[in-house]
């Protein structure tokens, strides 16, 4: 299961109307759906995904997220969730404010590129970091705004974006314990709940 | 005398043969114009078994120029199957293993249904230029005293591309306990501008025909072929994709030479191609059919007694959607998909949608695409119908 499930399914409220930016094969919803009762639909671009996603019974919309939300009204949906994409928008920013436009909440994750192997990829090498979860060079990568935990921070702040709560997931007991001391430093992956400021 | 074996091949997967139904209907039919239809007579066509609890209906909405035929072979010679063949049939995306699939012939077509060419029981003459014009809703409204008919309860699905797809969207906001999917393939929720001048240049090479008869040709014993012929070829300019055309003729020759000093007439293979489309049309299509279809068409706007707005319109249906629409469609883009999915979103209604990469334009929908084929597939796999009891 993916270690972000959990942490998601914290923020939603039951019987929410949530979607999905890049909901790959609708896994999330499907968990939301049973878990909490959510009724929802996923945006995907990847014909594998989204032929996966109608087996599995999910609401799913063909759609390129970099073509933008523009066709979506303000205040359709409870919640709107983007889980480790937004480093692959042309402008996460914008979309982060799509987001907050379309939905009352929203819930993005993303790598965090100043978790220390990161770090200490760049310090020893010299080069920018490959690892298991992020395996591209730098020119074929589709990851293409990375950011730290503090980057994110500041961004919400100059935009006026609340942030409802912020946590990491990690993968292993040990990085979870280290991630509790000092996020930014040991969370392989970020993840936020936020809302417009009122 | 043929052999053995390509007949097999053609009846593998195949629903076999077929033969049409005729159903007649007494009960008059009030027209969205306000014309009443005393009696009319609608063919169709079933495949797979109805079950006990009557709801693995499967309804097929036919386009302009289609048909009750829609699946397997007449006879054994029969050299093409029905129109939608490879969509319709055991193991295919409408499984005919576990739905019963009706498709009828649409009020005001020329193939057995009720239509222009059709005796006026009242005069004992052919209908011709009286007969009534009709709407998508009515079309619907005699689609529903079929399925009662038939005694489907509930349909698992209504199931229409293009002008089909207009019938089984107005099916979920009319009859929205009458149906549990809504399949919607290269539709729109009315035509633009373009669409229409296309229909009407269409409809103005059928009456400038003088053997047109303001209609009445059957009577005058004359046949506008000329006329069909050439709105057929417009239309089928507008199914196919610019690139797929090329790819298809290019600037191949059927005949003649551009060679210097050669004065013979020159014929490009599609100039060949859409003659001998609009000519065979011709011949087996009714004008006034052709005529009344695209009319409906054009009057077709799914949202204008919802105050224009299809959210509110959609806010009917109670049904899910799957919505499909083809990257090389220009006769009913994508956009047009875009804009039923937006509305049905809004509507906070159940919906997928996909968009079929593909050079084959507007007809995409009729031909074997992989990938067309799986999603529509594992759709309709995902409908539930009520398990057999034993017999």
């Amino acid at each position: 299961m993916r270690i972000d499930l959990d942490k998601i399914q914290s923020y939603i409220a039951p019987n929410s109307h949530v979607l999905d930016l890049g909901c790959g094969n609708g896994e999330l919803l499907l968990h939301l759906k049973e878990r909490k009762n959510v009724t929802g639909i996923g945006l995907e671009n990847d014909e594998d995904h989204i032929l996966e996603c109608i087996k599995n019974g999910v609401n799913v919309i063909e759609h390129d997220l970099n073509k933008g939300l523009s066709h979506i009204d303000n205040d359709s949906y409870d919640v709107v969730i983007m889980t480790l994409a937004l480093q692959a928008m042309d402008r996460p920013d914008l979309v982060l404010e799509e987001m907050l436009r379309i939905g009352k909440q929203c819930i993005v994750t993303f790598p965090n590129f100043a978790h220390w192997k990161a770090r200490w990829h760049l310090l020893t090498r010299g080069r920018m970091p490959v690892s298991d979860l992020l395996p591209y060079e730098w020119y074929d990568t589709p990851n293409i705004h990375f950011c730290t935990l503090k980057d994110f921070e500041v961004l919400c702040k100059d935009r006026n974006i609340r942030i409802l709560d912020g946590d990491v997931v990690s993968e292993k007991g040990a990085s979870k314990t280290l991630a509790a001391l000092h996020k930014n430093l040991f969370g392989e992956t970020a993840v936020y709940h936020l809302t417009r400021s009122v | 005398m043929s052999s053995e074996k390509p007949k097999k091949d053609q009846l593998a997967n195949s629903v076999g043969i077929v033969s049409p139904q005729t159903m007649h209907f007494s009960e008059p039919l009030t027209l969205a114009n306000g014309r009443i239809l005393e009696s009319y007579d609608i063919v169709y066509e079933t495949y797979g078994t109805l079950n006990k609890a009557k709801d693995n209906g499967v309804l097929i909405c036919h386009a302009l120029s289609g048909h009750h035929h829609a699946a397997g072979l007449h006879s054994e010679d029969d050299k093409r199957p029905g129109w939608w063949d490879h969509y319709i049939g055991p193991g295919k995306p409408i499984d005919t293993n576990r739905f019963f699939v009706v498709c009828l012939n649409n009020l005001g077509g020329c193939h057995g249904s009720t239509g222009p060419a059709s005796i006026n029981p009242k005069t004992n003459e052919v209908w011709g230029s009286d007969f009534p014009m009709l709407r998508v809703r009515d079309w619907v409204e005699s689609q529903k005293r079929l399925g009662d008919a038939l005694e489907i309860s509930q349909w698992a699905a209504v199931v229409g591309g293009s002008l089909g797809g207009m019938q089984a969207m107005r099916w979920s906001i009319e009859y929205p306990d009458k149906l549990r999917n809504c399949v919607v393939i290269a539709s729109a929720m009315k035509l633009t501008a373009q669409n229409i001048a296309f229909n009407e240049t269409a409809r103005q090479a059928i009456t400038a025909d003088p053997a047109f008869n303001q209609g009445d040709y059957l009577v005058q014993d004359t046949l506008p072929k000329q006329g069909l012929s050439v709105a057929r070829m417009i239309g089928h300019i507008t199914y196919l994709s610019d690139d797929g055309m090329g790819q298809k003729f290019g600037r191949e020759l059927r005949s003649g030479s551009f060679e210097q000093g050669i004065d013979e007439p020159l014929e490009f293979e599609i100039e060949s191609y859409l003659r001998y489309q609009g000519s065979a049309f011709s011949k087996s299509f009714d004008a006034n059919t052709y005529i009344l279809m695209t009319r409906a068409l054009d009057y077709f706007d799914l949202a204008r007694e919802y105050g224009d707005d299809a959210v509110a319109a959609f806010k009917h249906a109670t049904c899910d959607f799957f919505v499909v629409s083809f990257t090389s469609d220009w006769r009913f883009s994508p956009q047009r998909s875009h804009e039923i999915v937006n509305a049905l979103t809004h509507a906070k209604k159940s919906v997928t949608y996909t968009e079929i990469e593909s050079s084959f334009g507007h007809d995409a929908f009729l031909i074997p695409i992989q990938r067309y084929q799986r999603a529509f597939s594992a759709y309709m796999q995902r409908i539930t119908i009520s398990e057999e009891g034993d017999h």
